[in-house]
């Protein structure tokens, strides 16, 4: 580890109202993997929001390279070095991947006039061959997966020098071999020492990369050490601020007859003749690697996309699905994978979030019956313990956790049977997962049926009743939650067995 | 940041804007600040601020209506043709409201069944209704020789208040009550905020926006039949680029081009000074070529502080 490229001293951020960040203290060294870890609205967005000029800090500098450092905007962070790839990636999906890589900065022939294409396809070439992907330059971006998308937006970082690279999440898409890859890239550019900012939830991948950690909650600098001298539960503790005895709470629900069925369902080329059903009271954990078909399923169990052929039984009865409210109408719903963009209305209030699907509920002819409405907002808000200030605060200025308590309540108000959480947890700190999966048992509890999507190993065996395996949009193996292994969930995941198997 | 405290700065920044423009018009003309000018304005707004809840709907959808001044025209020319045949004033009236709702139905269908971008599909409208209205009236206007329909927006209420005003004042309150109140006011803010969530989440999409285009085109041709009472006749020609002294005075009002976002209260503030605007500008004798460059200025201006609004917030 080299010596010290970029220290933010006495960092504070206030917003109108809130004090997100507070004399925030972060330094970080050339060849180091650096880990910022805290909970969802500890501060760590807006501190690197700060580093890549997107914020003004109120107080406090930056020392980059010796010297005192104001970044005016992203562009300007990125041409002294310091890039950021976003959980978010910022591609164009019609561009091939050399013409993302060196977007707006293409090399140019015949004095500037004319881009220089096969010069800006040789050079992206280079660029990938050194962080060892095997991806062709002229491959448009939209043919590409989510892991390989990842990789271009660090090429694309790299190629213009970054000397400090921040991560946001960068695992949270991933699956278990596209981890393994990126690891290899970032310990590669350790190697050419660059700074890495790693910011993650999941600690325990840690071990194979992270150098050093520093730990925020509240707005406030909590902790910075070595990775290795310190042990996950202490660092779990330092960002709650309070001890977690067990990752998944205990479920006490009586299991009973099929609720819900799927019977064959098929979708052009991504569901191959999908069966899946689910008992009253039951989790069953919805496992594959990304593009599996799992969130395709769940969209067409909703409705949400069209389905070729198959049949959906509530009970023993045929249901007709065409559109998401023939399936809220059943009783099923699905809290979609991608918060933001499905589900949560970013610029209306926590009130209208959560009651969006039930208004009639609280109407009488049409006309909302104000009482009964704001009895419902408060009853949910204080059931399901929702953060806000107002019922009138906009859900964009929520956390990620409080984000997806307030999808929970919207659909908790619905009274739902079959209930699909689609990764439940993403982008969510370990307080509030303990709250999620709490709920989650609690609707169980209360006989609902819950089908879990989720890429996280851990959150689907430690959760599961049973375990159905999805492997290029089909089902390939089903485990019963108490004995099955990770192993055993990777082989079904990677087809690697190919004879189907069923347990229960 | 509060959603109401926002709104609430948005609102005092508009009136703000409003005194001041009172301010400079009344040095200008003695006129200006007389009780008879203050409800001449108000006669004169009335048109504007009906259209403008309709397209308000509209734009809460994240969509607009292009076709609003042809609407207008269209309903007021249906108005006078019935009447001109002896038909009742409220059936007269009533048919060309039905016949304002099917139109916004129509556009509404374009933009959510069949996927077009809303400022093609109106844009469009606008002139297949424009080119309709000029061909089923040989570009001629439509005059009410017969009949006391001049009263529907020329009688004064105590001798005093021009019925148009009343209309913009109850128009505005049941405008409000279906936004504030109602179960489809709040899918209007949903659909405009996320579409994909909306959808997500139970509402159907596709008929809340009909319903925004709809209730625009019911309003376009009410505000169609005022202005047929206004000039006694029905006029294929009239109100050619309505939609922009509409659609001005919502994002002036603080709704957002972006949709999920808009109020009637600013809504009205906003139609007013466009009203106020034109009203002034007349008194200082500037011909209404120049009134025309000041309105398409003001829609700029307006539209562009909304993006600024916006990425400020983003």
């Amino acid at each position: 580890m080299g010596e010290v490229i970029l220290e933010m001293r006495g960092i504070t951020k206030e917003f109108p109202g809130v004090k997100a960040l507070n004399q925030v203290h972060f330094a970080v060294r050339r060849g180091e993997v650096h880990a910022l870890i805290g909970e969802n609205g500890a501060g760590k967005s807006t501190l690197m929001k700060i580093l890549t000029g997107i914020y003004k800090p109120t107080a406090g500098e930056l020392i980059y390279k010796g010297k005192p450092f104001f970044p005016n905007d992203p562009k300007h962070a990125q041409t002294e070095g310091i890039s950021i790839i976003h959980q978010e990636l910022n591609l164009l999906n019609d561009l091939d991947v050399a013409e993302n890589i060196y977007i707006s900065r293409e090399p140019r022939k015949y004095k500037n006039v004319l881009i220089d294409d096969k010069r800006m396809h040789e050079s992206a070439g280079k660029l990938l061959k050194r962080l060892g992907l095997d991806i062709d330059p002229y491959e448009k971006v939209r043919n590409l997966s989510v892991a390989q998308k990842q990789m271009i937006e660090i090429a694309k970082a790299l190629s213009v020098d970054s000397e400090v690279l921040i991560l946001d999440e960068p695992t949270s898409a991933l699956s278990e071999k596209e981890v393994q890859v990126l690891f290899g890239i970032i310990r590669k550019l350790r190697e050419e020492n660059v700074a890495i900012v790693y910011i993650s939830h999941r600690l325990e991948e840690f071990d194979q990369i992270v150098d050093w950690v520093t730990v925020l909650r509240d707005g406030s600098y909590v902790d910075s050490c070595s990775w290795k001298e310190q042990t996950i539960d202490n660092l779990v503790k330092q960002m709650v601020g309070r001890e977690i005895t067990e990752q998944f709470p205990k479920r006490h629900a009586k299991i009973g007859e099929v609720v819900f069925e799927a019977k064959d369902i098929t979708q052009k080329r991504l569901l191959k003749k999908v069966s899946i059903q689910v008992r009253a009271g039951e989790v069953v954990g919805l496992a594959g690697l990304v593009g599996a078909g799992r969130t395709e399923l769940a969209r067409a169990i909703f409705g949400a996309d069209h389905i070729e052929s198959g049949e959906f039984l509530l009970g023993e009865k045929s249901v007709k699905i065409r559109c998401p409210d023939d399936a809220i109408r059943s009783g099923i719903v699905y809290l979609p994978e991608d918060r933001k963009k499905d589900g949560v209305f970013l610029d209306q209030s926590v009130a209208m979030n959560i009651t969006i699907a039930n208004l009639r509920a609280y109407a009488k002819n049409g006309v909302i019956r104000e009482g009964a409405y704001q009895e419902a907002i408060q009853e949910k808000i204080q059931d399901l313990r929702i953060k806000t200030p107002s019922v009138s605060q906009l859900a964009q200025f929520l956390s990620g956790g409080n984000q997806q308590k307030v999808l929970i309540a919207r659909w908790l108000c619905r009274n739902a049977n079959v209930i699909i959480f689609d990764e439940p947890t993403r982008g969510i700190d370990v307080g509030a997962k303990y709250e999620v999966y709490s709920l989650i048992n609690r609707v169980a509890e209360n006989g609902a049926a819950v089908i879990m999507i989720s890429s996280d190993m851990a959150e689907i065996l430690g959760m599961s009743d049973r375990i159905v395996v999805m492997c290029e949009g089909k089902v390939t193996g089903e485990l019963n939650g108490a004995e099955a292994t990770q192993e055993a969930v990777l082989h079904m995941a990677s087809d690697t067995n190919k004879d189907m198997r069923k347990v229960v | 940041m509060d959603s109401i405290s926002d709104d609430r700065q948005q609102r005092i920044t508009v009136l703000a804007a409003l005194i001041i423009l009172c301010i400079v018009f009344s040095v200008g003309s003695r006129y200006f600040l007389t009780v008879d000018n203050i409800l001449l304005t108000l006669y004169q707004t009335a048109v504007t601020g009906i259209t403008s809840y309709g397209i308000l709907f509209v734009i809460i959808t994240q969509a607009v209506d292009l076709s609003l001044g042809s609407t207008i025209a269209v309903g007021g020319c249906i108005c006078a043709a019935l009447l001109t045949k002896g038909v009742p004033a409220f059936v007269a009236v009533g048919t060309a409201l039905i016949c304002g709702a099917a139109i916004g139905i129509v556009n509404g269908f374009c933009v959510a069944k069949m996927k077009l971008p809303p400022f093609v599909a109106t844009l469009g409208m606008q002139m297949v209704l424009r080119g309709l209205v000029l061909v089923a009236t040989n570009a001629k206007p439509i005059y009410l020789t017969e009949g006391n329909f001049k009263q529907f927006a020329q009688y004064k209420l105590f001798d005093l208040i021009q019925l148009p005003v009343i209309y913009l004042i109850l128009l505005g309150l049941f405008s409000w009550f279906i936004l504030r109140k109602m179960v489809i006011g709040r899918h209007l803010f949903a659909v405009g905020s996320n579409e994909g969530a909306a959808r997500l989440s139970g509402i159907k999409v596709d008929r809340v926006r009909m319903f925004a285009y709809g209730y625009c085109g019911v309003m376009a041709v009410f505000a169609g039949c005022v202005l047929t009472a206004r000039v006694n006749s029905g006029q294929p020609t009239i109100a050619v680029g309505y939609e922009a002294n509409a659609i001005a005075a919502c994002v002036i009002g603080g709704a957002s081009m972006s949709g999920g976002k808009g109020t009637i209260g600013g809504t009205i503030l906003g139609a007013i000074i466009m009203g106020v605007l034109l009203n002034g500008l007349n008194l200082l004798s500037i011909s209404s070529n120049w009134q025309t460059v000041a309105t398409g200025a003001v829609v700029i201006g307006a539209v562009y502080l909304d993006r600024m609004r916006h990425l400020k917030e983003s």
